[in-house]
């Protein structure tokens, strides 16, 4: 319950971050903390220097631009939660974040730190890959822009090299789909024992496309694409049909308060609640 | 401290209208506790201190073959280590419970040449800083060789089995049956019998500040002091004493503020015997903090029994007689009280009903775990699941209402103090009343009414009701290991202020505040007049500590029968100052006043004046004003209840909501209605935690993978509805102000209400028994399990049923 011994760096401008993350050996960057440090206090992480990006000035924020909404690596979950621009244009992303543990981890969790943590059973992953989001990543070399379904390659592990931060995440509007973020939180880590975000477009009575991201199932979010093309072009009938697909594919995974057989059944349940929610509001 | 709005108060030596007794006063302990300005046993910092961390067993079952500790010793900042072969002086570790036939390990504090359960300390590492005291720990390779592991307990009693403690040649503890009554005769009459297979699971107590110890020596005085965060600091300085080596009077035990025990602090670890020898072997004060994980590992659990009960019926819903089997998993050695806790379970089993004949079983097994010993509620939660699932499944049964099953069932309150079967006499109580009220509170005909509309839409809601009665005020000596009585000594200090020391060791209850409410009655002074000292052996008269819903029925009636003694004698010195006879010398607020004397009336400051300046006292008479009293019960006490819970369950993900929950508990007279209801919501809270999420689990190589607050779901706030309490009050009458006790009732009352309530929702579908934790997947499970194989209620009827293979847990009787 005690780290091992590690150095503490503080920069002040993201270069100066990114000079030190290329420069030191096993360097780690830390944000809000809130997914790092419980894994160091485990000593399943034993990171030799943590770069400490909170004091950097300019990360945290969330503008409007003409594509979509952007929103800076340090923005905590709570700001996420509560942002105007995003519950009026963008809704799924905050609607996934008030869901993220409880309110101090809310309060001090970044969705920058969260995303490249790439925990099996965060929150944000599942919304980001059914928004579509682009990831952005700096380095000394520059900027690199990574699709959210090209960033998760596995438990823990991101399209992000060693050298690079991540510092924005951006996501496009909404307006006139159905989204929702429907979670079964494990009663003792808040974690998403199955956790569905949905983005539905419409045309007419019909479902014109559907994304679903789906976290908390398997090793790695991902997107069911079975479901997206059960319900492709479809009435909204086709939803439960459509569900049973939710894991189509997919090694789950089973720990002591889910099976994997029970997690099966689950994903299906709750894919089916969440595509139901969706399109209720998108009625509202 | 802040005192009631309307300001005139008298005293009232009972319960009038103006006492403090009664009141809902906010605790004089939460100002200091809630700004973080108060001190625990981490909070302290001892000149020239140093830290121990401890090495231990990531084996449940291994010999250890070698142990190296060169790493460790070389690593910079350490000054020592120390493995069994250095610590044979101290100990063993101690188990107070004698009983014919019980096999007591050895019980090494740092294991010797064998580890047998996960987080058995094996090495202790003593540094000048606390992190380097345990990277140095990290730094301890010890060559095991894993033996076979032994977990389960029926596996345990099997002929192809490892043995824990091999000089035993089985793994059996002990055996213990108590019987009465023709319990053969009733099984043979009975109409319908009853019967079903529970497991009551392994709990974690998660006391919220774990164990913590620093240790002081001092060789020229030959003295030591310890700090630990215990329930008994008197019994752990005697405990102290013996495992060191050191005559009792140079020992001196301190329990500063203590986060949280709920019995896991009423024992005597490893680490109290460790400590405070380091600090003698080393000359400097020694800490040791206990971390979160090794809390979950090495501090003591809370039940793990396996129980197949059976009751007899006649049809018309009359018991006719119990039968219990039950497994209890003592862990790998037994701590202070290990094999008591069944026994506990035992004497309970009759619940608050009237059953002629009674046969309880009980196999005490050793298991390649944690030990197990008192938590929350210590054997009376085991027994009040049993009898009331019992209760709810006989029902069932018989086609009858829960509610009124009971209610037949029940001694009418005119046949008090009622004698068991299991050889108790419960002192007084209004059965009836209580269930009634919680019926009427809860609008239980309309949940009823609801359950029936939401069945025809599909859905599961299900009623639960549990009438509990507990044993509290521990206890007469007689019934106890170390005796049952406690102390107190009440000094009104010369400014007229009064000191109350209490042999209880409040840590969290708020006794600071309820002992000085009722001090404050009795001499006619406020609460905060009274300063209530406790948890140090050097300051206080010896005394037993807090546990077993004691501290207000005993170590309270121990404080008011001082505070009488005191009164006495102020009265006597009273009436020789004011010329008249003690026994018409009566307290007033602040003052001593008589009709038939010379002068009317004393304050109360110039009667404890002339106590101290002995100017003017009558002879003989022993100046000063201090008193103690050591009260020992004539009887436990029998708090009781009726708590009534609806839930609606998903049956498409097994998930509970909990709609309504309702508690009547009865705990005799009330002190303090706030701490009273305080303790009743803290006790729903984890009994219906273990009913729903709570659950220690030890995999077959006797890991614990529930071991971290990211996996054993300790219940939160927004997991409950609001609670609905209400109270009836049946005075005790053994103890003079009439209390029970409150601190377990809801741990006890609450768990089997809520399976009860979800076993309801799901009876439908033909489920009659769910195991704890109701967690989403186990009661999926089981829906689906109806499901494919579809119940009817009295398939006895139907030959085609009978055929039919009976699921695993919904065996009929």
């Amino acid at each position: 319950m005690i780290p091992t011994n590690f150095d503490y760096e503080s920069p002040h401008t993201l270069s100066e971050a990114l000079d030190l993350l290329a420069s030191r050996e096993d360097a780690k960057v830390l944000a809000g903390g809130h997914s790092l440090l419980p894994a160091m206090k485990l000593r399943l992480a034993q990171p030799a220097v943590l770069v400490d990006i909170g004091r950097i000035g300019g990360l945290s924020y969330i503008k409007e631009f003409a594509d979509g909404i952007a929103i800076g690596a340090t923005t905590t979950h709570a700001e996420v939660a509560a942002s105007e621009a995003l519950l009026r244009n963008s809704p799924l992303l905050a609607l996934a974040a008030a869901q993220i543990g409880d309110r101090q981890v809310r309060n001090r969790g970044t969705i920058g730190g969260s995303l490249a943590q790439a925990h099996p059973a965060a929150d944000y992953p599942a919304a980001v890959l059914a928004l579509d989001a682009e990831v952005v990543a700096h380095s000394r070399s520059g900027e690199r822009v990574i699709p959210a379904t090209q960033f998760f390659t596995g438990m823990f592990s991101t399209a992000l090299r060693s050298d690079e931060i991540l510092t924005e995440v951006r996501i496009p509007r909404t307006t006139g789909e159905g989204v929702t973020y429907k979670k079964f939180h494990h009663p003792a880590s808040g974690y998403a024992v199955v956790g569905i975000a949905v983005r539905l477009k419409f045309s007419a009575s019909n479902i014109d496309s559907a994304s679903v991201g789906i976290t908390g199932v398997a090793d790695v979010a991902y997107r069911a694409t079975a479901v997206e093309i059960a319900l492709r072009g479809k009435p909204v009938s086709a939803i439960a049909e459509a569900a049973v697909r939710a894991a189509n594919g997919v090694d789950v995974i089973g720990d002591y308060f889910a099976s994997a057989e029970y997690r099966r059944h689950l994903v299906t349940v709750m894919t089916r609640r969440a595509l139901d929610e969706a399109i209720a509001g998108r009625r509202k | 401290m802040a005192t009631p709005a309307k300001a005139p108060v008298r005293p009232s030596q009972a319960n009038g209208k103006d006492a403090w007794v009664g009141k809902r006063l906010k605790r004089k302990e939460d100002p200091r506790l809630i700004r973080g300005i108060s001190h625990y046993t981490d909070d302290f910092k001892l000149a020239g201190m140093v830290y121990c961390a401890f090495a231990r067993s990531p084996h449940a079952h291994a010999d250890i073959k070698s142990i190296n500790t060169d790493s460790a010793k070389g690593t910079p900042g350490v000054i020592a280590v120390f493995t069994a072969q250095d610590t044979t002086s101290i100990g063993p570790v101690p188990c107070a419970i004698q009983m014919p036939g019980l096999k007591v390990p050895r019980h090494p504090v740092l294991a010797e040449g064998r580890v047998r359960y996960v987080g058995e300390p094996v090495a202790v590492v003593v540094a000048e800083d606390l992190y380097v005291a345990r990277d140095a720990a990290e730094k301890i390779e010890v060559d095991y060789e894993p033996l076979p592991v032994v977990t389960d307990m029926e596996k345990a009693l099997s002929n192809h089995t490892a043995y824990v403690h091999d000089e035993f040649k089985s793994n059996q503890a002990f055996t213990h049956t108590l019987k009465n009554g023709d319990v053969d005769a009733a099984f043979k009459k009975a109409d319908k019998i009853a019967k079903q297979r529970m497991i009551n699971q392994r709990l974690c107590p998660l006391a919220m500040e774990p164990r913590a110890v620093i240790a002081e020596y001092l060789p020229g005085e030959n003295r030591l002091t310890v700090w630990s965060s215990t329930q008994i600091p008197h019994l752990l300085k005697t405990q102290i004493s013996l495992l060191v080596g050191l005559p009792e009077t140079s020992v001196r035990v301190i329990a500063p503020e203590v986060g949280g025990g709920f019995g896991s602090k009423l024992n005597v670890y490893s680490e109290e015997g460790v400590v405070p020898w380091l600090s003698m072997k080393i000359g400097r004060p020694v800490k040791w903090n206990e971390n979160r994980r090794e809390n979950f590992m090495a501090t003591i659990h809370g039940r793990d029994t396996i129980n197949d009960v059976e009751l007899a019926l006649k049809k018309d819903g009359t018991i006719l007689g119990m039968r219990s089997r039950i497994l209890a998993d003592m862990g790998a050695y037994h701590q202070l009280l290990t094999p008591l806790i069944p026994q506990l379970t035992a004497l309970m089993h009759a619940g608050c009903y009237k059953i002629p004949a009674i046969e309880v079983d009980i196999i005490g097994v050793f298991t390649n775990k944690m030990s197990t010993d008192a938590y929350r509620g210590a054997g009376r939660p085991e027994a009040t699941y049993n009898v009331e699932r019992m209760m709810d499944i006989a029902a069932r049964e018989l086609g009858m209402d829960p509610a009124q099953f009971r209610l037949k069932n029940f001694p009418k309150s005119k046949e008090f103090p009622y004698t068991t079967i299991t050889g108790l006499t419960y002192d007084s109580a209004k059965y009836q009343e209580s269930l009634a009220k919680a019926l009427k509170l809860s609008g239980y005909d309309g949940l009823r009414k609801r359950q029936k509309s939401a069945r025809k839409n599909g859905k599961y809601y299900g009623v639960g009701v549990s009438t509990y009665v507990e044993i509290c005020a521990i206890g007469p000596s007689a019934a106890t290991p170390a005796g049952g009585w406690e102390s107190a000594t009440v000094r009104i200090e010369p400014t007229g202020k009064v000191t109350l020391l209490t042999g209880a060791s409040p840590h969290g209850q708020g006794e600071e505040t309820t002992f000085a409410q009722l001090i404050a009655d009795e001499l006619g002074l406020d609460p905060d007049d009274i300063n209530v000292v406790h948890g140090d052996t050097a300051v206080v008269p010896y005394g037993l500590g807090t546990y077993g819903s004691r501290a207000t029925a005993v170590g309270g009636t121990a404080a008011y029968m001082a505070t009488q003694k005191l009164k006495n004698k102020m009265a006597t010195l009273a009436a020789h100052l004011l010329e008249c006879k003690p026994k018409d010398v009566t307290f007033g607020r602040r003052c001593l006043s008589t009709k038939t004397g010379k002068k009317k009336s004393l304050s109360f400051g110039e009667v404890v004046t002339a106590a101290y300046t002995a100017h003017k006292i009558p002879p003989g008479f022993e100046p000063g004003l201090e008193a103690t009293h050591f009260f020992e019960p004539s009887n436990f006490t029998f708090p009781f209840g009726a708590h009534i819970a609806s839930v609606e369950v998903d049956s498409e993900t097994g998930e509970v909501k909990i709609d309504k929950y309702v508690a009547v508990d009865d705990c005799g007279n009330v002190i303090n209605p706030m701490l009273v209801a305080g303790q009743i919501h803290g006790g729903l809270a984890q009994g219906i935690g273990q009913a729903m999420w709570e659950e220690l689990i030890y995999n077959e190589d006797g890991q614990l993978v529930t071991g971290t607050l990211m996996d054993y779901t300790m219940p939160k706030a927004h997991f409950f509805p609001e609670f609905v309490l209400e109270h009836t009050v049946t005075p005790s009458p053994v103890n003079p102000m009439g209390v029970k006790g409150v601190g377990e009732a809801g741990t006890i009352a609450s768990t089997p209400c809520i399976v009860n309530a979800v076993c309801d929702a799901l009876s439908p579908l033909g489920i009659r028994h769910i195991d704890m934790p109701l967690k989403p997947e186990r009661v999926w499970r089981a829906i689906r399990h109806a499901d494919s194989a579809p119940a009817k209620a009295e398939s006895e009827e139907s030959p085609k049923k009978q055929t039919r293979k009976a699921p695993a847990g919904r065996r009929r009787a």
